[in-house]
Order: structure tokens, then C-alpha cells, then sequence
């Protein structure tokens, strides 16, 4: 039997530990992700949504429990060692991508997730085809902006883009932290629909929050409902498609 | 003419600071202080070294390898010991100023009679000046080619990286303390030869003269940026060069206007000050607007 692409296995996390402030955010969380799964994770605000991500992605250490990849303990493994394999979409646009390098210049840092650095010339010129075709495919021009640093994109042309940088080399884990939230509804529903193809396409295995209910229950081949640091339900691809709105809006209460 | 020769040759010695002070201040957006304490420390290793016997490349070298400890002392307190970037540069400064009294036993060593790199047939032959011109051009063409060159790699665009968004940076992989240390490294390593430049040029190492360093590395970043707008990295690199050498002939015309040299850090201050300050200006009076009137035709 394969292992699965990702386990969380009881995971706690606490802040401030120690402290009379101490705050216990996940509790025992276990969770197995196989190859081509693509979750949708809903929950009120504090239901440790973020700090799941957090975790998965080594910006946030677990208290107890495990973390494998692959069937590989990476629990203490630190944040740029885990990009290897796994790559994350910020709901805020200026977190994923350098404001003063050029779109080109992004895409290609992005091509080289994980990789050692090495001290030859980058050549960008020759990236240039792959990256029209690549840049095309999100629909909003962002192919004629290759040469522009990011600070001067629109909000949903830096968002699409921080979405291709981290699917432009596979990961074997894609997380998707509400990347839509910060757009305008038409813009957010591009780029989801979008988000949607290159998965499917792509056949990522990917983990989506999301504050659009619509959006939990239309995308995604897993629905899983966070409730004050644990997982209240997981719905699979069938039992997704006869819950209505209304009634998931009375399983996050 | 002999004045201004001098003062672009001192602004392509002194430019060496400026590249150095870009890669920290610019690049990493780190506010280094410890360039205070690193110039002064290369001179003192520099002079003392030549002082001894040692030849002056060599002593040079010796220089740019005590700035390269000194940046990663920074870096480590900076990364590793979480201080402030602020602090961990005043702190490193404030600590060279001992070693550099322990290096020169006194407060000012002079190499009077001395070889140094600026005493050899080649130059002699020059005219008056055009030694520091030399040796100035020499050395920036060298880094600047250097650094420009390390920026367009893979390697340096992920240094790049780090500094524009280190978040994003480290979310794909790269080292951020790594690079940041690095970066503290080679910019302080600049600073130090620019040090033993400055004081074979000058002819002696001072325990003072690190003072306002910092503000005349910012001042050529910064009139390089404020006189030549939108450009690309390697252009910006050379503008830091053209920044120094127009810093040292404002310097100039302000003592041809009868100004006291005590007054110089002072003078160098208000300059920078006013540099740093012209985008709000412009922005506040409409400065464009209004210099465009006075040379537009009236109707």
C-alpha cells in the first residue's frame, strides 16, 4: 500500500506555551491526504484554519504529534526545507511575491523551489516562452506584464500570479489560504475557476480554505469542517454534492 | 581643475563604501550601522599592516577579510541571536572601536615614508590626482562588475528575494539567514577595502575617521537614485558610483563657498537630508510643476 502524500497524526498546537496565556489553537488533529486529493477546509474565524497551514508548512512547530510527508517524519523539519515538496498561496497578495522583481523574475525564483542556488547566470530570456504560455493561461494579461515588477500588478493579476508560482514546478502539496478572499467577486471567481482547471489538469493534491461556502461545496473532491482546534465532519465527493448551503451554514455552528 | 580632479577621485575611492552600504541598505533592507565601525577598522589594519612590513595589496586583502568578519558577526547576532538589526550593527561598531585602538596602539598611525598602493612608478608618471582617479577606477569597475555580475545569477536572485519579501523567500527555499549573513559579509568586506583605500590615499589611519561614514554611503545611494530616476539594477549600481563623485563636488563648491571644514558632517547631513526628503518635497509643493513654470513660455 502507497503512503499517503500527507498524515498529520495527533497533532496539538499551543502558543505561548508556559504562560499564563497559553492557547491550545489544534487538537489532535489526524488527517491522511493521498495523491490527487484536493480539500476544501471551512470553519469559523479561530477554528485553527490558518494554523493548520501553518503547521503543514513549518512556519509554526506542533506541540505533540507527528507530521509525514511521503512516509517521511518531517515534523521538525524546518520551513525551506519542506518547500521541497510542498508550496502555499497567502490570501494576501503581497505575501507571495517580491514587490520590486519583474513577474519573470518571480516566476523563475518559483521554477527553482527548493533547489540549491547555484552561481550561474539565471538566463531568464530563455524562460520566456514557457512563461507566456504558462501566464496565458490564467486570462488576464498577465502575459504582457513579464517584464513589470509585481508592485505595479492589480491585486488579482499578483494573486494569479503567486497561484502559477506555486504550481509552476509540482508540488507534491498545494496550500491554498483563502487566495481568493482579497479580490473582487469577479476577479475571485476567475481565478477559483481557474485555481479549479490547473488542479484537475495538474493532478495536484491540494488543500484549499475557503470563507465562500459556494466555493467548499462546488470545488474539491473532500469537504472537512474545522471546529475550535478539531475536525468536526469530512464529507467525501458524494455526500458534498447533496448538502445545500443552508445546511452546511448549520454544520459550522 | 586640480580641485575637481580630486574630488572625482575621492568619489571613486569613497564609492566602494556606497556599493557596499547598496547591497545591505537597498538589496536586504537592512539599515547596517556596523559600516561605522568596519571602514575605520580596515584603515587601522591596512596602515598597520603596511606599517609592519606587509605589502599594500596584501594589507588591502587583509582589510576586506577583517570587514568580511565584522559583517558576520552582525549577521549572527542579527540572525542567530535575534537582535535588531539596528542594535546588532551598533554593537559590533561600538566593539571595533576598542580593537581598533588594540590594532594601532594609538589614535593615529601615519605611513609617512611607507610604501602603499598609491606610491609606485606607474602613478607617479600620472598627473597630480589622477593616482586616486586610477586606483578608484580600478577598484569599482572591479566590484562593480563583481557584484553585478553575483546579482543576475540564480544565487543572486534569491538574495534579492530575501530582501524584497523574505517571507516569500523562504517559503520557496532559500537560506534567508544565509543570505542576509552573506550580504552582511561581502558589503562590510567593501567597506573595510574602501577603509585601507581611503587611509594609503590619505596617507594615515585615524580612530576617528569612521565618524558620518554611514551618511556618506547613503548620500551616494541616495543622489544616485534622486538624479537618475527608473533604472535597472546594474545601472543603479553604477549610479551609486556617479552619486559619490557628485557628493564630493557638491562637498567641493560648499567649501569654495567659504564654509568651514569642522562644519563638513554637519553639511553632509543637511545634504542627505535634503536628498532623502525631495520625493515628500515634490510632492508637498508640486516642485515639478513649479520648475516647469519657470521655464515654460508664459502665455
Amino acid at each position: 500500500m502507497t503512503n499517503p502524500v500527507l498524515e498529520l497524526k495527533e497533532i496539538t498546537t499551543k502558543v505561548n506555551q508556559g504562560t499564563n496565556r497559553e492557547l491550545t489553537i489544534l487538537k489532535n488533529i489526524s488527517l491522511k491526504v493521498n495523491k490527487g486529493d484536493y480539500i476544501t477546509i471551512i470553519g469559523t474565524n479561530g477554528s485553527g484554519k490558518s494554523t493548520l497551514f501553518n503547521v503543514i508548512s513549518g512556519l509554526m512547530q506542533v506541540s505533540v504529534g507527528k507530521i509525514y510527508l511521503n512516509g517521511k517524519d518531517i515534523t521538525n523539519l524546518k520551513e525551506e526545507n519542506r518547500s521541497k515538496f510542498l508550496s502555499r498561496v497567502f490570501q494576501d497578495p503581497k505575501l507571495g511575491t517580491a514587490p520590486r522583481m519583474t513577474v519573470a523574475e518571480n516566476l523563475l525564483l518559483a521554477l527553482k523551489r527548493g533547489e540549491k542556488r547555484n552561481f550561474l547566470p539565471r538566463n531568464l530570456k530563455n524562460y520566456f516562452p514557457q512563461f507566456i504560455q504558462l501566464t496565458k493561461s490564467m486570462h488576464n494579461g498577465l502575459e504582457n506584464r513579464l517584464n513589470a515588477p509585481t508592485e505595479v500588478l492589480s491585486g488579482g493579476q499578483r494573486q494569479a500570479l503567486s497561484f502559477l508560482m506555486a504550481i509552476i514546478k509540482k508540488p507534491d502539496i498545494l496550500l491554498l489560504d483563502e487566495h481568493t478572499a482579497a479580490l473582487d467577486p469577479k476577479t475571485s471567481a476567475t481565478l477559483m475557476n481557474e485555481t479549479d482547471n490547473q488542479i484537475s489538469r495538474g493532478h495536484l493534491t491540494a488543500l484549499m480554505i475557503t470563507h465562500k461556502l459556494e466555493d467548499a461545496l462546488k470545488f474539491g473532491n473532500y469537504l472537512l469542517i474545522l471546529n475550535q482546534g478539531k475536525i468536526k465532519f469530512i464529507f467525501g465527493k458524494e455526500e458534498k454534492k447533496r448538502l445545500t448551503v443552508n445546511e452546511l451554514e448549520k454544520f459550522l455552528i | 581643475m586640480n580641485m575637481i580632479v580630486s574630488a572625482i577621485g575621492q568619489g571613486l575611492l569613497w564609492a566602494l563604501l556606497g556599493l557596499g552600504l547598496y547591497l545591505t541598505f537597498r538589496i536586504l533592507n537592512f539599515a547596517d550601522m556596523t559600516v561605522e565601525g568596519t571602514f575605520p577598522l580596515g584603515a587601522a589594519v591596512a596602515v598597520t599592516s603596511i606599517t609592519q612590513g606587509v605589502s599594500p595589496i596584501l594589507a588591502t586583502l587583509f582589510a576586506g577579510v577583517i570587514g568580511i568578519i565584522a559583517g558576520l558577526i552582525t549577521g549572527l547576532l542579527y540572525t542567530k541571536g535575534k537582535i535588531p538589526s539596528l542594535l546588532a550593527g551598533i554593537l559590533v561598531m561600538t566593539a571595533i572601536y576598542s580593537i581598533n585602538l588594540r590594532i594601532m596602539s594609538k589614535s593615529n598611525i601615519s605611513l609617512f615614508g611607507k610604501a602603499n598602493l598609491f606610491v609606485n612608478k606607474f602613478l607617479s608618471n600620472l598627473p597630480k590626482y589622477f593616482d586616486s582617479v586610477f586606483i578608484g577606477l580600478l577598484f569599482i569597475i572591479i566590484f562593480t562588475l563583481f557584484i553585478s555580475f553575483s546579482l543576475n545569477t540564480n544565487f543572486g536572485q534569491a538574495f534579492i528575494a530575501t530582501g524584497d519579501n523574505p517571507q516569500m523567500a523562504k517559503s520557496l527555499g532559500i537560506k534567508t539567514d544565509r543570505m542576509i549573513i552573506l550580504g552582511l559579509m561581502i558589503s562590510n568586506g567593501l567597506v573595510g577595502i574602501c577603509g585601507a583605500l581611503i587611509a594609503q590615499n590619505n596617507g594615515y589611519a585615524d580612530i576617528n575617521m569612521g565618524i558620518g561614514t554611514i551618511v556618506i554611503a547613503l548620500a551616494s545611494i541616495i543622489i544616485g537614485e534622486v538624479i537618475f530616476k527608473n533604472l535597472t539594477l546594474n545601472q543603479r549600481l553604477v549610479a551609486v558610483t556617479l552619486g559619490s563623485i557628485i557628493y564630493r563636488l557638491l562637498l567641493l563648491l560648499v567649501l569654495q563657498l567659504g564654509f568651514n571644514t569642522n562644519d563638513l558632517n554637519l553639511i553632509s547631513a543637511i545634504v542627505l537630508a535634503i536628498c532623502m526628503m525631495l520625493p515628500q518635497l515634490e510632492k508637498k509643493f508640486n516642485l515639478k510643476k513649479v520648475l516647469l513654470k519657470g521655464v515654460r513660455k508664459h502665455d
